[in-house]
């Protein structure tokens, strides 16, 4: 009866309300997501949570609303939620938690509590961004099929945990090790349906800054976060970062996974890496792995009134690693541009804030844009990378209020 | 072992199409889309999913769940639901 408890949870909400009542909507959804996905979204607080953007509750997809990037740190409750498969073990059943750590290239197969890890282990922390690859597919011209998410399918926080090579090393890392594949204990509500299973490179899995986590903003992660466990990946998409961890396995085989082999691919060489992946490359298409340089503007929101007095813009940018170098903000519809102020820098992998004042205005429509530069000299695209499944988009945001 | 049983009981439980789902357009199908369809996932991914997908592209997804999600629909189910999808959710001529 697990996941009836997880489902009673998530449809608090929607089931205590009156049929005949309208469900709340949005505040703001972008006018550039498809009419059916404006008319499905609704506004919805799950426990723990405060309201985000349901666009399923089956398996659970909740996105955060743009105005909670004005903070540079997306609270707990509002952090987005993304599942692939509806069986989602609930926090009675998540009390027995442990992780193995096994596979042909394993020394010492070993099992770990979390007293274990929290006292056989170094403790570190990192500011990172966790997006979801599809983040903004719903943006896509022409649309393409998937969650049709808008711009909140991501958020920053400081991740509390282990280091993964530690833990690696605990069970011995033979030579010939290729992949750490990774199972959460969530699943498919189908026995025949893949499980939800990702792998990384063994290189990546040596970097201090990969971690597993099992803190989030101080605070233990949130039951949909990925309770009691979670990968952190910084700089990859979300689609790595494990939830509910729940087995390691080192290999010398590239994991052979529907999630893997046929989803979450990009055309090959599309994006830059810096590691590829290439135990799972193959010519045509390349796994999914670093982010792409983007940025947010949380507010002043498309379509507001303000003042002849000005306003001030203000957001968050972010790339897959090497730090935002530059934020340029126009407010004449891309004809100028300005750089902005940035925030203290949280870290490579952190959202980089940045504001900047627009100064008095004239009357009438104000077309405000924003782009941002990474220390690697890598731009927003100034033209949509088409690819099939509605991945990286990071066209610079443009939104238009109205000066009055 | 144990969040596969889990599964199974819930399948056995579970009705075409949960109470808090909205429901879908009326028209021919429908049953067989909330019956099939919803085992695994609310029909707010068709809802969602509308209305830009040309019919080859519904029948890939629903392809999809048949050989990549292992959904046991047969051909005849599976033509019925497509057809359906295309007619209330597809795109607009």
């Amino acid at each position: 009866m697990h996941r009836r408890a997880v489902l009673a949870g998530l449809g608090a909400v929607a089931a205590s309300a009156p049929v005949a009542q309208a469900a709340q909507k949005p505040g703001w959804m972008s006018p550039l997501l498809p009419e059916g996905t404006r008319d499905a979204a609704t506004l919805v607080r799950l426990p723990g949570k405060q309201p985000l953007i349901e666009l399923t509750n089956r398996p659970p997809n909740y996105e955060t609303p743009i105005d909670a990037f004005s903070n540079v740190i997306t609270p707990n409750d509002r952090f987005f939620i993304r599942y692939h498969l509806g069986e989602i073990p609930d926090m009675d059943a998540l009390k027995n938690w442990s992780l193995t750590i096994g596979g042909d290239a394993a020394e010492r197969p070993l099992k770990l509590t979390m007293a274990d890890l929290k006292k056989d282990f170094a403790q570190t922390e990192i500011t990172a961004v966790c997006q979801c690859s599809g983040n903004q597919r719903g943006l896509f011209e022409p649309h393409v099929p998937g969650v049709e998410w808008g711009y909140g399918a991501m958020g920053n926080a400081v991740w509390r945990g282990v280091r993964l090579k530690d833990v690696l090393a605990k069970a011995g890392v033979k030579p010939g090790a290729l992949e750490i594949w990774m199972g959460g204990a969530d699943g498919p509500v189908m026995p025949a349906t893949p499980p939800f299973r990702k792998s990384l490179p063994v290189q990546l899995a040596q970097r201090d800054d990969v971690l597993l986590a099992f803190s989030m903003n101080g605070q233990p992660l949130p039951h949909l976060n990925g309770f009691p466990l979670r990968v952190i990946v910084p700089g990859w998409t979300g689609t790595y970062w494990i939830k509910h961890l729940t087995s390691l396995e080192i290999s010398t085989k590239p994991l052979p996974n529907f999630w893997i082999q046929k989803a979450y691919r990009v055309p090959a060489g599309m994006f830059p890496v810096d590691l590829p992946f290439t135990s799972q490359n193959d010519n045509a298409t390349w796994p999914i792995t670093e982010m792409v340089v983007n940025s947010v503007v949380a507010t002043p929101l498309d379509g507001a009134k303000v003042t002849r007095s000005g306003f001030t813009v203000r957001g968050v940018a972010w790339d897959r690693g090497h730090g935002i170098k530059t934020v340029e903000v126009s407010f004449d519809g891309g004809t100028s541009w300005k750089p902005a102020v940035l925030d203290k820098d949280l870290g490579k992998y952190a959202f980089r804030g940045f504001s900047l004042a627009s100064g008095a205005l004239p009357p009438g429509p104000c077309k405000v844009m924003a782009r941002a530069v990474s220390n690697a000299g890598e731009t927003q695209a100034t033209t949509l990378l088409r690819n099939p499944a509605g991945y990286h988009r990071n066209l610079p945001q443009t939104l238009t209020v109205s000066v009055a | 072992m144990m969040y596969r049983t889990i599964a199974l009981t819930s399948l056995l439980l579970a009705s075409p199409a949960l109470a808090d789902d909205v429901p879908l357009k009326p028209g021919p199908g429908v049953e067989t889309v909330e019956a099939n369809c919803a085992a695994c996932h609310t029909t707010n991914y068709i809802r969602m999913n509308a209305p830009f997908l040309s019919p080859d592209t519904w029948k890939a997804e629903v392809t999809k769940m048949r050989v990549a999600f292992g959904s046991p629909i047969d051909d005849d189910v599976a033509k019925e639901i497509v057809a359906y999808l295309v007619a209330q959710y597809g795109a607009k001529p």
